[in-house]
């Protein structure tokens, strides 16, 4: 009887002080880790929308979606945020787009698990250039290297295809929820 | 628990002759890992340090207050406890290493190494001994993963703490940055440890018998073969 109240008293006792000290770290932490990540948000925006001087949250549709002004207010575009399978996990995109949806501005891979040195190469600079200016009116598309793309096609990673094909894949499925939101007057 | 060993002793044999990576051959899981690059090793060996240091710490300080029953859990929620403090400190401080050592943070909480102190020393002696043993096995942990990680990262991406050593012309090995190479490169470091401190034990003996037995008999019993 004696070791029960004993083992009672100390695991209750150790939980408590415990409890209490995480709740104040975590009341410290807490706001400094919602600043880090709306400035890694931020970033990310101003990376698909160079332009962008300020943004404002989308707050219709099911992912997560931004508004983009210019200088002068004006609506220079949205961004807007993604994410689909790729080779081996979850890729998730911050993609730029015009105002009238017709051309993506930029891309940026936020999160991606791919095989080093092949799929991570949709992370790098020369595969997301092509998307700059991309022709979004419809869908968009890939193509094998060596064949010449259309205005709304990349060119896919000799090696990294599979990856290639999600991130294209990924944009297209978020695009079209993102034209459905824009034609159902909810932009 | 006459025989009481120095304090010196009990913080240097953690870096070496109790190696937490080499020897006691625990903690394999972040070491194997998150040990792509050398800034990721040490982060990850300074966060487990952090944790060490303190729950050993805590528990030597309530170990005569805890019932034999409930140790386990009894450390466990202590270990955890600093291991959240750990991760969200991080969150808050260094966002960047935090994204990059991912859920092995909080996995610091089931990390052998912690528990395996947490049994074998601090349960057992004074918060100074217990202190000094838990710095030294987190300088032991952190020696192996730096050296982990640098090699991995210069032969991986040619890079040394981000900086760029190797020329352009030297080809990257992938299989360095996969887990693949994390199993190779500790395999070998553990070979070329056993090794050296097999030498070290054979060098010992020879110079033992040397000493104890004149030359002679030696001689003798080498001649007489197994009989």
């Amino acid at each position: 009887m004696k070791t029960v109240i004993q083992m009672l008293v100390v695991l209750t006792g150790i939980g408590l002080i415990s409890g209490g000290l995480l709740f104040q770290v975590s009341s410290w932490a807490d706001p400094m880790i919602a600043v880090n990540k709306q400035k890694a948000t931020e970033e990310a925006i101003y990376i698909v929308q160079p332009e962008g001087k300020s943004y404002e949250k989308i707050s219709a549709g099911d992912f997560e979606g931004y508004k983009v002004f210019g200088q002068n207010k004006d609506l220079i575009g949205y961004a807007f945020v993604y994410e689909g399978n790729g080779f081996q996990g979850k890729i998730r995109i911050m993609i730029g787009i015009q105002p009238d949806l017709s051309k993506i501005s930029s891309i940026e891979i936020l999160e991606q698990s791919e095989t080093p040195g092949l799929g991570t190469k949709v992370t790098e600079e020369p595969f997301k250039t092509k998307f700059k200016g991309l022709n979004s009116k419809g869908s968009i598309g890939w193509v094998k290297e060596g064949a010449s793309p259309k205005d709304n096609e990349i060119i896919a990673i000799t090696g990294a295809t599979i990856s290639s094909k999600s991130v294209v894949a990924i944009i297209d499925t978020g695009l079209k929820k993102l034209r459905t939101l824009k034609e159902g007057g909810k932009l | 628990m006459k025989k009481q060993v120095s304090l010196t002793k009990e913080f240097v044999k953690g870096i070496w002759e109790i190696n937490p990576t080499f020897k006691q051959l625990l903690g394999f899981c972040p070491t194997l890992a998150v040990t792509v690059s050398a800034m990721n090793g040490i982060a990850m060996a300074l966060a487990t340090t952090f944790v060490l240091i303190f729950s050993s710490l805590i528990i030597s300080i309530v170990r005569k207050l805890i019932p034999d029953q409930v140790r386990i859990a009894t450390y466990i929620v202590i270990i955890a406890s600093f291991v959240t403090i750990v991760d969200l400190v991080m969150k808050a401080k260094f966002p960047e290493l935090s994204k990059s050592l991912g859920p092995f943070i909080p996995l610091i909480v089931v990390n052998c190494v912690i528990l395996g102190r947490a049994e074998a020393f601090a349960s057992k002696n004074n918060p100074l001994r217990s202190f000094l043993d838990a710095l030294g096995n987190g300088l032991g942990i952190l020696l192996v993963l730096t050296v982990l990680g640098g090699i991995r990262e210069i032969l991986g991406s040619r890079m040394i703490f981000g900086v760029t050593i190797l020329p352009q012309a030297f080809e990257p090995w992938i299989i360095m940055i996969l887990p693949a190479g994390a199993f190779i490169t500790l395999g070998l470091l553990l070979g070329f440890s056993n090794t050296y401190t097999e030498r070290k034990k054979r060098l010992e003996r020879e110079e033992l018998l040397q000493k104890y037995r004149p030359a002679k008999s030696v001689n003798e019993i080498k001649e007489g073969g197994a009989a």
